[in-house]
């Protein structure tokens, strides 16, 4: 009575986990994309917008320098490599796996469950929901102020100080994904808190615009030792720019990055999935 | 194996439930959603799984699709823990829930079938086979590259059955697969269900308010209230067991005194229409004969029991005189 | 009932509504309060730079920052006023049952985004300010009538800000997505409001024309009004200008939009 055709499905899929979720990742950000394109001219107002939106920021900035030179004893474009590391790091991190941010509303309004029936991890699933090429817009804008800033800036270049630039952007990007993945499976437990994430991902990488010296001591050791997003750009930065960070760490401290990264990203795993098993078990 | 390919056996959920109780104060208590369940389905039954609203339905159906981890208790289906290999049954299991679409609003229908084409590895001539069968049965060829927002309800609804179809489950959890729908939508979900049970021997188990939908599809019936099985059986002993009844209501010609017809009784009078509750097993057409021959009728139509109401009437939750009442008004 | 206690009802209800949301309030305030920090401390090294630019003094530019944290939601620069909802009625139809309602649609919308408007200043605003005030030197005006005053250029404020978003909102009669439009209106309202910037900050013409504009009713005259850098009346009457005027253009579009809905059938 059984069709026999059916056994194939049960068969395990070739690969581990990590390798299905990428997959699905790819397969359901494609549909995302291919939706947005049913609405043409809004994708480009909304791409537009993306990059106006944080191009603002960085008008702030100018505006700021119109009336001084020197931003806690930053210049323009010293400040501007700052702004264009933490906006390119963040863009990307907000685009890969910014929809993150919608999970409590999915939780709420029940359209989590669909994804926990299909075979692929939650996790990838949630991070391409909503994908967004629009998004590329604050990425986009972020890597026209860094060029520029590198351009006008005149850096005693070294090797390791070049092989520090694609270890921060790629380390970067990195945490930010870890601080979304965290802030997702925190909603878990309150879902109308939403809004909390915001204060670590668009505060955090507003605060990373700004130079370091700017903040008061605890406030850098916070976001040093407590949550690294100095990391992000900061630490690394201040060595690329031959510029002492304030709470003086030694210099190899700038080289930290990647470790870091792999640290939160890990630790953001086991929140969310301590978060996932949880919602499983209560439903709620 | 196939006489328990879906097995619970003392499945238990409790939730923790807080609740305010003042400003700040929170009063947290456990709610036992599901009740030490016990039952097995084999392989190809068509089940309907029926209770009111926060009876622990949905909490079962989300167990044995793996969303929610059960409290107690064992529970497998084709032999899979679907807690803790939700990814390995999900290849295996198709879900509809009848209120939420999974298909893809912005693009063509087909759109939503190549995803899952891939998504669930399928292979390329099964994916031919099943969609075009698919296609056939369920009436969907104009509206494979129409986008799906543009699609009416009884039109998603058929095209979220085939996308929850194409992988070959082996069963097929529906959730009010028929609300909402049109008589003629209804009529094709119902039919194609029956087909699929019968020639792949898809195991299928539905919640759902339409009796009609257990009457046309469903050889066993199983309710379930407080989070425990009530009752387990065919549809006729439901009614039975439930001992409930039909209403026939009766448009006479004048405002008339109410009508005598025995063991049917007027429960309401509204001018020329009158109400008459009838035990569900009696022949209606019988009840109709009689009436006509003493009454002037004008027009006559029979309301079938609800779910709500058989089983209410279950647990003899009022007289019957209150439970007619309800029905009809 | 008459029409004004009509439209009290749809205020208070507006407010209970987002009084509900408990912990997202408590998320906003935290959110808010992260962000003064970010931008005090950079104030402090700007005005460090430069002591009274602007003509604030380093006091006035922090109490500056705690202003617009506590006005942010309340004055929805940033999004998250009525627009959003309305503009979704407008989507999916349903605005046509309101527009059969016995009110009028923009004062019922005006009532429901006062409603919101208030609690969102004593839920999300109060908290925000104190902390600022406990943790740092700021200019707090010591007579009561300035307090007052400023009160009522920030019921002004929500006037104006509200003007706006109905404007924008009321796009959604003549565009199927809306989304664009919406965030361009808050990103514009964000920049020209001064929550980045205050307003007298702006450079040269750049400044007169922000300065001139609707957008700066909402953070900079109330947090002049505040600081005793301006006159109230003469505040209030900008802002009174720009309430009307913007009300006005409202009415006029809803006037052609109602005729679309009646000539569309809904």
């Amino acid at each position: 009575m059984v069709d026999a055709g059916a056994r194939w499905a049960a068969e395990e899929v070739p690969g581990g986990r990590v390798r299905e979720g990428v997959r699905a990742y790819f397969l359901i950000a494609g549909m995302w994309i291919r939706s947005t394109m049913a609405y043409r001219t809004s994708f480009v107002l909304m791409t537009v917008t993306n990059f106006a939106t944080t191009a603002l920021d960085f008008v702030a900035i100018l505006l700021m320098f119109s009336r001084v030179d020197a931003l806690g004893g930053y210049s323009l474009q010293q400040v501007a490599f700052l702004y264009g590391v933490s906006s390119t790091t963040f863009g990307l991190a907000d685009m890969v796996i910014g929809s993150m941010e919608r999970l409590g509303r999915r939780v709420r309004d029940g359209t989590l469950d669909t994804l926990l029936v299909r075979p692929a991890p939650v996790l990838a699933q949630m991070a391409a929901d909503q994908f967004a090429l629009r998004r590329l817009g604050r990425t986009g804008q972020g890597a026209l102020v860094l060029t520029w800033a590198l351009l006008r800036l005149d850096i005693d270049w070294t090797p390791l100080r070049v092989l520090l630039m694609p270890v921060m952007l790629v380390s970067g990007c990195a945490i930010f994904c870890a601080v979304f993945i965290a802030g997702a499976a925190f909603q878990f437990v309150a879902q109308d808190a939403a809004e909390v994430q915001n204060a670590f991902t668009y505060g955090g990488t507003t605060l990373l615009q700004y130079p370091p010296t700017v903040f008061a001591t605890e406030l850098l050791r916070g976001v040093t030792y407590v949550l690294p997003l100095a990391f992000v750009n900061w630490l690394p930065a201040t060595y690329v720019l031959g510029l002492p960070y304030p709470l003086g760490l030694p210099e190899w401290a700038a080289f930290l990055s990647p470790l870091v990264a792999a640290g939160c990203v890990g630790l953001a795993g086991l929140a969310w999935r301590a978060g996932l098993r949880s919602y499983r078990s209560t439903g709620s | 194996m196939d006489d328990d390919f879906i097995e619970l056996d003392r499945v238990e959920k409790v939730f923790d439930v807080r609740r305010k109780t003042g400003f700040l104060r929170r009063e947290r208590r456990s709610v036992r959603a599901v009740d030490s369940l016990s039952f097995t389905v084999a392989r190809g039954e068509m089940v309907g799984y029926i209770g009111p609203n926060g009876a622990g339905k949905s909490t079962t159906i989300k167990m044995l699709t793996g969303i929610l981890t059960p409290s107690g208790g064992r529970l497998r289906v084709a032999g899979i823990d679907p807690s803790r290999e939700r990814t390995r049954l999900a290849r295996r299991i198709g879900v509809v829930f009848g209120q939420r679409t999974t298909l893809w609003w912005d693009l063509p229908l087909i759109d939503s079938y190549r995803l899952a084409h891939r998504m669930y590895r399928i292979p390329e001539v099964r994916y031919r086979e099943n969609l075009d069968r698919c296609v056939e049965l369920l009436e969907l060829g104009e509206l494979l590259e129409v986008p799906v927002r543009q699609l009416s309800l009884g039109q998603r609804m058929r095209g979220d059955i085939a996308a929850a179809l194409l992988h070959d489950p082996e069963v097929l959890y529906l959730d009010e697969p028929t609300i909402g729908l049109d008589v003629i939508s209804k009529s094709k979900v119902r039919g194609f269900l029956r087909e699929l049970n019968a020639e792949r021997g898809t195991t299928v188990l539905l919640t759902t308010h339409d009796l009609q939908d257990i009457e046309q599809l469903c050889s066993r019936v199983m309710v379930i209230d407080h989070g425990r099985l009530m009752y387990d059986g065919a549809l006729a002993g439901l009614h039975e067991v439930g001992e409930s009844e039909r209403t026939l209501v009766v448009d006479l010609e004048r405002e008339l005194p109410p009508i005598e017809a025995a063991p049917a009784r007027v429960v309401r009078v509204e001018g020329p229409r009158q109400w008459l509750a009838f035990p569900a097993a009696q022949s209606a057409a019988e009840l109709v004969a009689r009436i006509a021959a003493r009454y002037p009728l004008l027009d006559l139509s029979v309301r079938e029991p609800d779910i709500e109401a058989v089983i209410a009437r279950m647990y003899a939750g009022g007289t019957a005189q209150d439970e007619a009442e309800k029905a009809v008004s | 009932m008459g029409a004004g206690r009509l439209y009290v009802a749809v205020a208070a209800g507006g407010f209970r509504r987002y009084a509900t949301y408990r912990a997202a309030t408590v998320a906003g305030v935290f959110t808010n309060t992260a962000f003064g920090l970010i931008l005090v401390y950079t104030y402090t090294a700007l005005w460090d730079e430069r002591p009274h630019l602007g003509g604030y003094d380093l006091a006035q530019a922090v109490t500056y920052v705690w202003i617009g944290q506590a006005l942010f939601k309340t004055l929805a620069n940033g999004g998250g006023g009525v627009e959003t909802e309305l503009m979704e009625r407008i989507r999916t139809g349903d605005v046509a049952v309101d527009l059969y309602r016995p009110a009028d649609l923009q004062l019922w919308w005006l009532a429901t985004d006062l409603g919101r408007a208030g609690f969102e200043l004593l839920g999300r605003g109060v908290v925000p300010f104190v902390f600022g005030a406990l943790f740092f030197d700021m200019a707090l005006p010591a007579d009561v009538i300035t307090w007052l005053a400023f009160l009522g250029s920030v019921a002004l404020a929500m006037l104006v800000s509200f003007a706006i978003r109905y404007l924008v909102a009321l796009t959604a009669f003549w565009l199927m997505d809306g989304t664009g439009v919406i965030q361009m209106a808050w990103l514009v309202g964000w920049f020209c409001s001064g929550m980045l910037l205050p307003l007298n900050v702006f450079p040269g013409a750049l400044g007169e024309v922000v300065r001139a504009l609707p957008w700066s009713s909402l953070l900079q005259a109330p947090a002049d009004v505040f600081l005793g850098r301006a006159d109230p009346l003469g505040t209030y009457a900008f802002q009174a200008v720009w309430a009307v005027v913007l009300l006005a253009a409202g009415r006029m579009v809803q006037a052609a939009a109602t005729r679309r809905v009646v000539v569309q059938g809904g």
